[in-house]
Order: C-alpha cells, then sequence, then structure tokens
C-alpha cells in the first residue's frame, strides 16, 4: 500500500508539473506577446517594453517558468493586472461562492441519485424504473445552463419564489446567501445526478445478481435488510468513487452556471478576466482547478482502496 | 432507433437550412419583436424581430460542425498518440500518456478558457479547444487497444512473414480499434455539442451575428420577462441533439462491440 501511494504521489508530481508547463506555454508561447495582448495592437512601443519588463518577459523562457513555479509553493499566483489584487486572494475571496455552491449541488445530486437509483434498481422492468431512465436519459442531455435558464423562468420570473440571479453575502444572513446559491446548485446537482442514478442503479442490480445475496434471502431475512445491509453498501463503492470523481467537473461547471446567476464566484471572475485580458488571473484559476481535480482524483484512487478491502495494491 | 430518428432530425435540419430557412437568420424586423410561437413564426421571434426557428435551423450548422471537427482532432491525434505510445512502449509510452494525463486534468471548458483566452474566442478556437480536450481519451481508448491486438495472432504472423511496424499498425490493428472509435466517437460528437453550446453560452463559441443555440440562450435570459420562448426553443434543440446521438452512441455499442455487456431493462 505504501508504495503504491508513493508510486502514485510520483506520478501526481510529474502531472502538476506538466499542467504548469502546459498552462504557462499556452499564455507564454502560442500568440507571441502577452504584453500586447493587455494593451492591445495599437499600444505605443515604449508602454510595451515597460509592460514586458515588468511581467518579466524580458528574460529568458526558463527563467520565468522557474520564477513562477516557485510563486507557486509560496503561494503567489501573480499580480491582476485589474484589480490590483495578489491573484490568489482574489481566488480565496470568490471561494467563498464557488465552494458552498459545488459542496450544495453535491449534496442536490446525491440525495436525487441515491434513492431513485435504489428504487430504480429494485423495482426492475417496472414502470417507476422506466419512468428513472428515461429522466436519466434527458438529465445527461440536458445543458446545466438551460435548466438553470428555465429554473430562473419558472420559479424566479413567474413564481418569484427565489432571486432569479446574483449572490446575497454571507454577512447578512447564511440563509439569505444560501437561498442565492439554491438554484444554481439544483441546475448543477440535477444533471449530476442523472449521472449518478444510471450509477447507482446498475451497481446495485450486478450486486444483487450476486450470491451472497442470494444466500442472504436465503436465509429468510427481509428484503429491506437484504438491500440496505448486504447490497447497497457493496454496490455504493464505485458510485462513491464516480461522485467523487464528479467534484472535479462540478467546480469546471460552475464557470458557466455563475454566469447564468449573475453570482461572484470564481467562475465569473475567469470569465470576466477574459474579456479584461487579465491573464494573470485567468492563468491563476485555470492552475488551481485543473490541482484540484489531479488532487482529487488522486484522493479518489487511494479512497477506492479503502472502501473496498478485496483491491490489493501491487 | 430513437437516436437515429433524432440524430437524423438534426442532420437534416442542418443539411436543409444550408439551401433553405423559412426567414433570413439575421435579419431584424423590430416591429415584429419578441412574438410568441405563431402560423408565421413557428418558434416566435427574439428580441431583435429575428424568426429563431431559421436561426435554431442555422444554428443545427454550427453545432454538428464543431462537434464533427473537434471529434475530428482529438481522435486524429489521440489515436495517432495511442498507437505510438504502445507500438513503441518505454520511455515514449511513459511520456505520452503522462503528458495525456495532464490534459485530462482540463475540462473541455477549462481547456476552451485557456485557449481562447489567449488566441481570442470564435468557433475555430472552441473547435480547437475541445478537441484538444478529447485527445486523452482517444489516445488511451486506442491505446489500450493496441497493445492488446499486436499480441493477437494475426498481428504476430504479419510480423513473422516481415511486415514492417508502421503497415502492421496501419492495416492490421487500427481498422480493428475502429468500432470502439465509432462508438465513442459519437458519444463525443454529442459532448461536443453540449460543450460548444457551453462556451457560445459564455461569449467564447461562435460569434455574433452567426446564429448559434448557445448564444442565442444568452441573448434571450436577458429578455425573458418578455417572452420566454427565445429562452425555451435554443435548449429543447441542444437536448435533442445530445440525446439523439448520445443514443446513437448506446445503440451503436449494442451492435458494433458484442462483448460490452450491458444491465438491460
Amino acid at each position: 500500500m505504501q508504495a503504491y501511494v508513493l508510486r502514485r504521489l510520483g506520478v501526481l508530481v510529474v502531472t502538476l508539473l506538466l499542467i504548469s508547463i502546459i498552462i504557462f506555454l499556452v499564455m507564454r508561447v502560442i500568440p507571441g506577446d502577452p504584453a500586447q495582448i493587455i494593451l492591445g495592437t495599437e499600444a505605443n512601443p515604449e508602454i510595451l517594453a515597460q509592460v514586458r519588463e515588468k511581467l518579466g518577459l524580458d528574460r529568458p523562457l526558463l527563467v520565468q517558468y522557474l520564477d513562477w513555479l516557485r510563486g507557486i509553493f509560496t503561494g503567489d499566483l501573480g499580480w491582476s493586472f485589474h484589480y490590483d489584487l495578489p491573484v490568489a486572494s482574489l481566488i480565496a475571496s470568490r471561494l467563498k461562492v464557488t465552494g458552498p455552491l459545488a459542496a450544495l449541488a453535491l449534496f442536490f445530486t446525491i440525495i436525487i441519485a441515491i434513492p431513485l437509483g435504489i428504487y430504480a434498481a429494485t423495482h426492475h422492468n417496472r414502470l417507476g424504473d422506466y419512468g428513472i431512465m428515461i429522466f436519466s436519459q434527458l438529465g445527461i442531455s440536458i445543458p446545466e445552463f438551460w435548466l438553470g435558464i428555465l429554473l430562473i423562468l419558472l420559479l424566479a420570473v413567474y413564481a418569484h419564489w427565489f432571486p432569479a440571479g446574483g449572490f446575497t453575502d454571507w454577512g447578512e444572513g447564511p440563509l439569505l446567501a444560501l437561498r442565492s446559491l439554491l438554484l444554481p446548485a439544483l441546475a448543477l446537482g440535477v444533471v449530476r445526478a442523472a449521472v449518478i442514478t444510471r450509477m447507482t442503479r446498475s451497481s446495485l442490480l450486478e450486486v444483487l445478481g450476486e450470491e451472497y445475496v442470494r444466500t442472504a434471502r436465503g436465509k429468510g431475512l427481509a428484503e429491506r435488510v437484504v438491500i440496505y445491509k448486504h447490497a447497497l453498501r457493496n454496490s455504493l463503492i464505485s458510485v462513491v468513487t464516480v461522485l467523487a470523481l464528479q467534484l472535479g467537473g462540478l467546480l469546471a461547471g460552475t464557470i458557466i452556471i455563475e454566469s447564468v446567476f449573475y453570482l461572484p464566484g470564481m467562475g465569473r471572475l475567469v470569465i470576466l478576466a477574459i474579456s479584461q485580458r487579465d491573464l494573470p488571473v485567468v492563468q491563476g484559476i485555470v492552475l488551481f482547478i485543473a490541482a484540484v481535480i489531479i488532487l482529487i482524483n488522486f484522493l479518489v484512487d487511494l479512497l477506492y482502496g479503502l472502501l473496498d478491502p478485496r483491491i490489493r495494491y501491487d | 432507433m430513437i437516436g437515429l430518428g433524432l440524430g437524423g432530425l438534426v442532420l437534416l435540419m442542418a443539411a436543409i437550412s444550408l439551401f433553405y430557412t423559412p426567414y433570413d437568420p439575421n435579419k431584424m424586423e423590430i416591429s415584429s419583436r419578441l412574438q410568441g410561437p405563431g402560423p408565421a413564426h413557428w418558434f416566435g421571434t427574439d428580441q431583435y424581430g429575428r424568426d429563431i426557428f431559421s436561426r435554431v435551423m442555422k444554428g443545427a450548422v454550427n453545432s454538428l460542425a464543431v462537434g464533427l471537427i473537434a471529434v475530428g482532432i482529438g481522435m486524429g491525434l489521440g489515436v495517432f498518440l495511442g498507437v505510438l505510445s504502445g507500438w513503441y512502449g518505454a520511455w515514449l509510452d511513459e511520456m505520452i500518456m503522462r503528458f495525456m494525463d495532464a490534459i485530462y486534468g482540463f475540462p473541455a471548458v477549462l481547456l476552451a478558457i485557456l485557449i481562447t483566452s489567449v488566441l481570442g474566442p470564435g468557433i475555430k478556437n472552441s473547435m480547437i479547444a475541445i478537441g484538444l480536450s478529447y485527445t486523452p481519451l482517444f489516445a488511451r481508448l486506442s491505446r489500450g487497444n493496441f497493445l492488446s491486438l499486436k499480441e493477437r495472432e494475426f498481428a504476430l504472423a504479419a510480423k513473422a512473414v516481415g511486415r514492417s511496424g508502421l503497415a502492421i499498425a496501419w492495416r492490421h490493428i487500427l481498422p480493428n480499434t475502429f468500432p470502439i472509435l465509432i462508438i465513442q466517437g459519437t458519444v463525443g460528437f454529442a459532448l461536443a455539442i453540449l460543450a460548444e453550446a457551453g462556451l457560445s453560452y459564455l461569449g467564447l463559441g461562435t460569434q455574433p451575428p452567426d446564429p448559434s443555440w448557445g448564444r442565442m440562450l444568452k441573448e434571450a435570459q436577458t429578455f425573458m420577462n418578455l417572452s420566454p420562448w427565445p429562452a425555451v426553443f435554443p435548449g429543447l434543440a441542444i437536448m435533442i441533439a445530445v440525446l439523439g446521438f448520445n443514443l446513437l452512441g448506446d445503440g451503436l455499442r449494442d451492435i458494433l462491440d458484442p462483448r460490452i455487456k450491458f444491465i438491460k431493462s
């Protein structure tokens, strides 16, 4: 186990380094001159030279990369041109919206998907099962931002139950803040729930066909005990893994949904940064999200082994 | 069959829009703006009085083009790297696969943000971004298949009669990986339509005045309290296209890959 963890840790470090190289190269090499991108094509050559010097673009590429990398390790992700603030503190301030949004969406995913998946599996080939599978197929195909727009239309514009957008700060009351996150989280959660419902159903169906389940039934155990005590626990191992992997996708999903609901989170910050040509912010946020996704994948790998004692690490 | 029907409907709509649309999709007519569905305008009109049905038809062309080219880029590059990795193995395999792992860390939207922030928004750059984000998936898939197929009798026989490595890979092994690539390509196509719609919604994909389903939804959101229809039909079109190609992928999997067993309902 220890050797496996160390080996995976090694791969994790290499992958993170490669990600940092990809981001660095895309931002510095492909188009030519970031200073030109920031100032536009009509910029004065003298000012261009000043900005290049300020950004350290006049130094060799390797030196620039190593300098950037050193900064990352010390928590310095660069400086925002537009906000005149450190990128790391900008990200931290926006995480108070994006973090709870992703967590709430995950909560919705679980409370929708697990019961539906269990119901579908235990009512296999019946009307309820078909209905849930149609929901799942539609959920996989629906764009989450369109679902968000439909929720705004129905529950905010027509019913006036929720705000159509914007965010009430946590300082003004946690319930008000939560209320402004409810619809976007629901839009994100429902789409992911569609995937997890399918997964729960197929995983539980597979386990229900195992011999130990037949034995449990043969012993005369109540069907409820067979399903919830014997089958469900084993079937949830793969579901938990996929659920954890969805976390990464959720972070990426927040980018669009925050724009739909005008939430001042990390996703909206990065979209605004693109239009403001604030490259250090774009670079910092993309690196942050990619690193979180890679880290989650690594933890899921380890979690899988902890959840399922049958898995051996060689 | 449902997948074929829905996918075919979208394809047909896109094909017809190349020759005919009920109205010019970009023609503004302020006097008839934000109208509901009716005989004159089946899906109603948007805030500039443009016919939504014509724009949805034309938007299908952009969505399908992005899907096709993005999957083409992802599959072409992925298969090339996967075969190279599987054939040569050793350090090259390790290097390519680690690089693929790194790209795998970027969801399509994130990679698109990175690329469009530098190259600028537009349909071409979104195709590149979505295509690149698919590369690791196709690389892993073709590498795995290649590794198992290269030890099979037909590949060993070709080697024994003196065929070159490239000839064995190209003429004997690659055709055997086609079924799985076609299945993944179809599903990838559906996801690319979804990703393009998302990017266009964010203003990073297709640029105005060209109609795009995602951008139409973005524009409709502002006028939603006056007329909900511009926010309904483009979304429905995205859902039908994605659903159609998803189901088509499932159907193709059933037909082309009998090794994969499903828990059928």
